[in-house]
């Protein structure tokens, strides 16, 4: 799996943080989504699906 | 599931809360989702514009840039609301903004209203909460758990993040409400709307003549937001009454709902208050539930900015459509056995705090409040009921957000 995030299309909500917090988090400055892993490990798939899945601003891909 | 597309009569949008269930949309919502979940509707004006109910619709049209958030473009779907064109948003107001003006407030702001800054706070909302506590159990019986309870915690969480003092409520408190309220009198919203700027033009004003010093990052969270962007940003000071009256506006009237309603809904609930009283790890999943059974911030109205072809149907450019929340948060094909409330189920995915661009900025902090605050309602009132008969507590049938006015309480003392 792996993982893309757009950071323009970002709004900075934290769906991602708060849904898999292993691999997403948040800058300090604007709030927008920091990858932790862009090839996350095989127990955190169905949070990251999960989490691309609920962005609300589209900014979360995943090529599998 | 095929939707034939539908050959009746444009509906009007259904607002009758069915007697003796608070928690449930208005019944006729569930009719039109049921029919259609993108049905024409004709609006108080007479425009014929269209009714989102589904899950699956109103989601994606929440995140489709094609269609428009701003006032002047839409139609409102309540009888009883303004005459004549809406006018644009104030200045500040986020929700009644498209990109790219949108953007550049979100960026500003969304830094300040991380998942990992507002679980900060846990510590400071756990204080507040066992104070309030404090004041519920000193009122006894009787006392209104929502002047005591749930209106302080969001008020005072609010108001220390923007570096409002709460002491200053009484002059914006009663003039938020008022612009909640979906049939307030023109004037009464123009005096609220102008009421809440001058005490904001004031504190900004106090805020420029002398500088936050506030360290403008770090991880904490913030304790001075707007002396911080006062100091920081390129915001006009109108910009800043603005974005300050949104935001304290913002927090002040959901969070409390969500803590009275909620309340509401689990004494109505036994079973399920027993279950989270057993077990503090439910909360987070018990708030998404609560979030979606009851999604106080019920309707959201968008404009196409052009032809936009969904669901086989043509929504035209200049179209109001009307999205009905709280009937996608019961849609059966998205929640099975939608009208049960059961904070054990995954309700991941509701529109509680809407989707797209303008999901709730300060989502997290509303998690970490709810979170706290319910649980510790229950843990320290065992026996905490409802100390008049459930038809008699007063309903915000009246408001853009839906809840309770009062929820007077009582529990065994001793």
């Amino acid at each position: 799996m792996e993982l893309h995030a757009d950071r323009t299309r970002c709004i900075g909500a934290g769906m991602c943080a708060l849904t898999a917090p292993a691999v997403f988090d948040q800058d300090e400055e604007e709030g927008l989504v920091v990858l932790l892993a862009a090839h996350p490990p095989q127990d955190s798939h169905p949070a990251v699906r999960l989490a691309v899945g609920g962005c609300p601003a589209a900014a979360l891909a995943l090529t599998e | 599931m095929q939707h034939e597309p539908s050959t009746t009569a444009p509906v009007t949008i259904p607002t009758q809360r069915a007697a003796g269930c608070p928690f449930d949309p208005p019944a006729g919502l569930a009719e039109v989702r049921e029919r259609d979940p993108l049905a024409r509707m004709t609006y108080p004006d007479g425009h014929v514009g269209w009714l989102a109910t589904g899950y699956a619709v109103v989601r994606t049209i929440l995140a489709d840039p094609r269609f428009s958030s701003r006032y002047e473009l839409m139609h409102y779907p309540f009888p009883g609301g303004p005459e004549g064109p809406i006018p644009p948003a104030p200045v500040g107001d986020m929700t009644g903004m498209d990109a790219p003006e949108h953007t550049r407030f979100r960026r500003l702001l969304a830094g300040r209203f991380t998942v990992r800054r507002m679980r900060r706070l846990t510590d400071r909302v756990q204080e507040i909460t066992a104070d309030c506590l404090d004041a519920l159990e000193r009122g006894g019986p009787g006392t209104d758990l929502v002047e005591a309870f749930a209106r302080p915690i969001p008020a005072l969480m609010i108001c220390e993040l923007l570096g409002v003092p709460y002491a200053d409520r009484e002059r914006f408190q009663s003039h938020a409400h008022t612009l909640m309220s979906m049939d307030a009198a023109p004037e009464d919203r123009y005096a609220a709307m102008t009421g809440l700027q001058e005490y904001m033009a004031e504190l900004v004003a106090a805020k420029r003549a002398e500088p936050s010093d506030e360290e403008p990052s770090g991880e904490g969270p913030s304790t001075d937001l707007l002396g911080e962007l006062a100091r920081d940003s390129d915001l006009t000071d109108e910009e800043l009454v603005g974005v300050g009256g949104f935001l304290l506006a913002a927090g002040l009237d959901t969070t409390a709902n969500m803590i009275a309603h909620g309340t509401f809904a689990l004494l109505s609930h036994p079973a399920q208050a027993e279950a989270l009283r057993g077990a503090q790890d439910l909360a987070p999943e018990a708030v998404e539930e609560l979030m979606r059974y009851l999604t106080i911030a019920h309707t959201g109205i968008k404009s196409a900015l052009e032809d936009v072809e969904l669901e086989g149907r043509l929504i035209r450019a200049g179209e109001s459509v009307t999205l009905s929340f709280e009937a996608a948060n019961r849609d059966p094909e998205r929640f099975p056995d939608p009208d049960s409330l059961d904070l054990g189920r995954r309700a991941t995915g509701h529109l509680g705090f809407g989707h797209g661009i303008h999901q709730c900025l300060g989502q997290q902090l509303a998690r970490v409040e709810l979170t706290v605050a319910l649980p510790a309602l229950f843990e320290r009132f065992p026996t905490l009921r409802l100390a008049v008969p459930a038809e008699e507590v007063p309903l915000r049938t009246n408001m853009n957000i839906y809840g309770v006015h009062r929820l007077p309480v009582t529990w065994d003392e001793g």
